[in-house]
């Protein structure tokens, strides 16, 4: 709500503010305009997938990706990955890998972990381009791989604001 | 370079412990421009590594979608008394290290 002057009128100072609020949604429009980096499509993060993994088939389960529903700053979405494994010396999870399927580049972030990490559970802060689909794969000491995603929408997308 | 690390003083024997970690650095992206429209090279830390009496326990590899001032949450196993290391290596090969005791009782 803006506060009003005894005569009615918008205030000056609200006034201002208004202004710069309205100048900002046009620097919005121009810098979504802007030539951006292509962003990667699913296909990509497949294709990261398979590089890294190899043609193994991939389980869904034993993962668990947990991103905010809705990311108002994609410049930093907290993200927690916890894998179900009792992290023994012969049951364990060696690497678990990140992709963003909507990203200019679908690797994010990639841990290597064993029977001394105790715990499977990992938090970090990433940066997302565009709403999407945040897919991690665990891979165990016996070389079986597993996966699960979990889907954020983003407010205001990394990459694309300039500066 | 600042770097933070959360880690408990001690520990019993065969505890899981979280560790938190974070350190200061850009973690530019390669892929902004500047205002006269000149891309901004990218700047990024690659490598991070936890190191228990010499051990490596953990190990991440970081990408541009990675946040600035990485931040990473992480858990390891109390087995015995002494040192942890934490490692940051950007893609030039600096390394940027900071360690915490544990005491495990």
């Amino acid at each position: 709500m803006s506060p009003e002057t005894p005569s009615g009128q918008i205030a000056p100072r609200s006034a201002v503010k208004r202004r710069q609020v309205l100048k900002g949604l046009a620097g919005g429009v121009a810098i979504f305009a802007w030539p951006t980096p292509g962003l990667a499509l699913p296909e990509d993060a497949t294709r990261a997938i398979q590089a890294l993994f190899g043609d193994r088939p991939l389980q869904e389960g034993r993962v668990v990706v947990e991103l905010p529903k809705l990311s108002e700053n994609g410049y930093s979405v907290a993200m927690a990955i916890d894998v179900d494994s009792p992290m023994t010396e012969n049951d364990h999870v060696s690497r678990i890998a990140v992709f963003a399927e909507e990203n200019p580049l679908p690797d994010v972030v990639r841990f290597e972990l064993g029977p001394r990490a105790g715990r499977a559970s990992i938090k970090t802060r990433i940066r997302l381009g565009a709403s999407q689909r945040i897919r991690a794969v665990a891979q165990m000491n016996d070389g079986s791989l597993w996966t699960s995603y979990a889907f954020t929408v983003v407010t205001l997308a990394a990459c694309v604001v300039q500066g | 370079m600042t770097i933070r690390i959360a880690i408990p003083s001690q520990a019993k024997v065969g505890e899981i412990i979280e560790i938190r970690t974070l350190i200061q650095h850009p973690m530019e992206t390669g892929f902004r421009r500047d205002e006269y429209g000149r891309a901004i090279p990218r700047d990024i830390l690659e490598r991070f590594s936890c190191l228990y009496n010499g051990e490596i326990v953990f190990e991440a590899t970081l990408f541009p979608a990675v946040t600035a001032n990485p931040y990473l949450t992480f858990c390891t196993r109390a087995t015995e008394s002494g040192t942890l290391v934490f490692r940051w290596t950007d893609q030039r090969g600096e390394v940027f290290e900071e360690t915490a005791d544990l005491e495990v009782v």
